[in-house]
């Protein structure tokens, strides 16, 4: 396969999961939304890496995935908290920082 | 000898910040001994330095520490000794620490003790600071310090409220003086580079007589608001509010002359500029007949000694305008024993009579205060220039000083005053001392003051007496500084005849008040006179003043607050305070705290930012 074609599945996986955070209302689908927004960025940059035979790109993915796997375990963290205290993860009741 | 200069200059700061420590707690003797005994150590190293300059002819000039180095200004933290500073520094320490001692008894009573002292201990400090530097800079230090302090210890009672606007008007009237000194400071390093006195006065001669002028002026005018001249002299007898010793040390005996002390310091600078030292010596003339009639009238014990100050102040710029430089220092000097025993003295009365002040209410209390009687007498007798006490000879030389410039006007008017201070010092004795008594007994128990109070009056009342008879040693140790300076134009026997005719007034004067006061004073009707009112109201100089001045600054100061300051400087910061907050209370409605919609907002923004990028890289 060409290096254009991963980079399109990328950009398909990337879109995907822009529609997901900006249509989904419950907070859970939002953190899947936003690891296939991450996770698309990564096969980008695993793609270009081994296009360049530069290894840095592979790291920075894994970097990601770390960051990523330690965002979702404190935000699935709160979420747990949020909803013990509430009874509702739909991202409409949450609105306490309203001005 | 160095450390002796250190120890002379530090001993009294010493004392002040001792004193400070407990400023805020209730009488302790202890600091008032022992800011004395602070006091009486630097007066036995000023003493030392006499005589070690005296005896050996030299100069101490030490370097505490360089203080402003930058590019080509180096103002260092020096001091000098030499004979003007020495007599300065003696006259400063002795009378001082008379003064000192005087205290203790005089404010034994009082809530403040402690903090009293600190102030007067920094006093004496910050004057040794001002007479022994020997750059313009450090000079200002310690004229601003003096300033500070006599601010301190006018609205020493700050309580009553005439006490703090005597304050004010003191510090106020002093800046006024000041600006004109810094100002001269500035042209004078303009000039010259430097403000290290050896180097100005080596290379003062080399300016331009304009250029001289304008400094000469300057310096002066730094010397009026000190030294109280006209028109600066309101203060001084407003000063009055503070505690007795104050006024016989600040105002009498040493801040007061640091005016004269600067033009006899900068002596090369006016011997080259004699329109302007002879401007100097009629203005002299004019504050010393001046003043001395504003003290023929007036009823306050306190305020006629002010007023005799500001009419010696008067005499010792006239010597100094003329050229007599040695003569003004020798003047300063016999002027600072007699005028600060004479307010000592007035301070014991005070005491016996629970703070009366107006001498008609007294009388008659020489059988009770012997002592302070026959000091005060003593003293007075030196302020008329009795033979042979101290103000016999430094007042007569002054007198030939203006008759040997040709300045017959000056000597004439000199004359006349040095009559209308014999008559006033001795109405102020004969009311308060002799005559009968004005006051009930059941009113007022006077009492002398304790006897340590008078042993540290005597000291100067004897010096008083004999500081004149030096005249000669005097003269030969201060004219290795000063220019020399005597009477050319006058024979042997004009000189007889000045004595003489000085002296016939000074008696008479005398004699007029004796005679006069023992067979009860003038008449009634004397007080309806015009002349009466206008001396009593003094010239109507502070109405003058506060009509023509105050209420204008005034009402200015409440016109600029109401105008520019409330309607064009805080409506404009407020306007602006005002608009930012409208501003947030219209884009309050975007922050919803919806998650979504902000994530919306933010993709949004995301994809203006690409298209922005996409279209910079396109064009």
């Amino acid at each position: 396969m060409t290096l254009n074609a991963y980079l399109i599945l990328s950009t398909i996986l990337f879109c995907i999961g822009l529609i997901g955070v900006l249509r989904r209302k419950n907070v859970l689908m939002l953190f899947f939304s936003t690891e296939i927004m991450l996770n698309a960025v990564n096969v980008g940059l695993a793609a270009i890496s081994k296009f360049h035979g530069d290894l840095s790109g592979q790291i920075f993915a894994f970097f990601i995935i770390a960051v990523a796997a330690s965002e979702v375990a404190i935000g699935l963290g709160l979420l747990i908290l949020w909803y013990k205290r509430t009874g509702s993860i739909n991202l409409d009741d949450i609105a306490v920082m309203k001005g | 000898m160095e450390k002796f200069v250190y120890i002379a200059l530090f001993a009294p700061l010493v004392g002040s910040l001792i004193a400070a420590l407990f400023s805020t707690q209730p009488k302790t003797a202890f600091t008032g001994w022992f800011t004395s005994f602070m006091l009486a150590v630097s007066m036995y190293a000023s003493l030392n330095l006499l005589h070690f300059v005296y005896t050996t002819d030299s100069i101490i000039q030490v370097n505490l520490f360089d203080w402003i180095v930058i590019g080509s200004l180096n103002i260092p933290f020096g001091f000098v000794v030499d004979q003007v500073s020495v007599v300065m520094m003696t006259v400063v320490t002795v009378v001082s620490t008379m003064v000192h001692i005087h205290s203790i008894g005089y404010m034994e009573h009082d809530k403040g003790f402690n903090r009293y002292f600190s102030y007067l201990s920094a006093f004496v400090f910050s004057m040794l600071v001002l007479v022994m530097s020997d750059n313009f800079a450090v000079l200002f230090i310690g004229w601003e310090g003096v300033g500070v302090c006599s601010w301190l210890l006018i609205g020493f009672w700050y309580h009553k409220e005439s006490a703090t606007w005597a304050a004010n008007e003191a510090f106020i009237m002093n800046r006024v003086g000041d600006l004109g000194l810094l100002l001269g400071m500035f042209l004078i390093y303009w000039h010259i580079g430097s403000l290290q006195y050896d180097i100005v006065f080596a290379q003062i001669s080399t300016l331009e007589n304009s250029t001289l002028v304008w400094i000469a002026a300057l310096l002066f005018l730094g010397a009026m608001g000190k030294s109280a001249q006209f028109p600066l002299h309101t203060w001084l007898a407003d000063a009055m509010e503070g505690p007795t010793p104050v006024s016989a040390l600040i105002h009498a005996a040493t801040m007061v002359t640091a005016g004269v002390y600067l033009v006899i310091r900068s002596n090369e600078l006016y011997t080259l500029v004699p329109e302007v030292g002879y401007a100097i010596a009629a203005l002299g003339a004019f504050v010393a007949i001046f003043a001395a009639s504003m003290a023929l009238v007036n009823n306050d014990m306190k305020r006629i000694i002010a007023y005799s100050t500001l009419s010696q102040l008067g005499y010792m710029f006239v010597a100094a305008g003329l050229g007599a430089y040695w003569v003004a220092l020798f003047h300063l000097a016999t002027h600072a024993f007699f005028k600060s025993v004479l307010f000592l003295g007035a301070g014991n009365v005070m005491h016996a009579m629970d703070d009366e002040l107006d001498i008609r209410k007294m009388g008659g209390l020489h059988n009770k205060m012997k002592a302070t009687s026959i000091i005060m007498a003593v003293a007075s007798l030196a302020l008329a220039g009795i033979f042979p006490l101290a103000g016999f000879f430094s007042k007569d030389k002054i007198l030939e000083a203006a008759f040997n410039a040709d300045a017959i006007m000056l000597w004439a008017v000199l004359w006349i005053t040095a009559g209308l201070t014999a008559f006033y010092s001795f109405r102020l004795v004969m009311k308060i001392f002799f005559g009968e008594q004005n006051y009930s007994n059941e009113e007022h128990h006077p009492h002398e003051a304790k006897n340590f109070v008078i042993a540290a009056m005597i000291p100067l009342a004897i010096l008083a007496v004999i500081a004149g008879w030096f005249e000669h040693a005097f003269v030969e140790f201060v004219t290795k500084t000063l220019p020399t300076w005597e009477a050319s134009n006058l024979n042997h026997s004009t000189a007889w005849i000045l004595i003489l005719v000085t002296s016939a007034v000074a008696i008479g004067g005398i004699a007029v008040a004796v005679i006069k006061y023992r067979n009860g004073g003038f008449s009634k009707s004397w007080e309806n006179t015009f002349i009466y009112k206008l001396l009593s109201n003094q010239y109507y100089i502070p109405k003058f003043y506060e009509n023509f001045i105050s209420k204008p600054y005034y009402a200015m100061s409440v016109w600029l607050w109401n105008v520019i300051e409330v309607k064009l400087i805080d409506a404009s910061i407020d306007g602006l305070a005002h608009l930012v907050n409208k501003l947030g209370v219209k884009a309050r409605p975007i922050q919803t705290g919806n998650l979504s919609s902000s994530l919306r907002l933010m993709v949004l923004g995301l994809i203006l930012g690409l298209v922005f990028a996409l279209v910079l890289s396109v064009l």
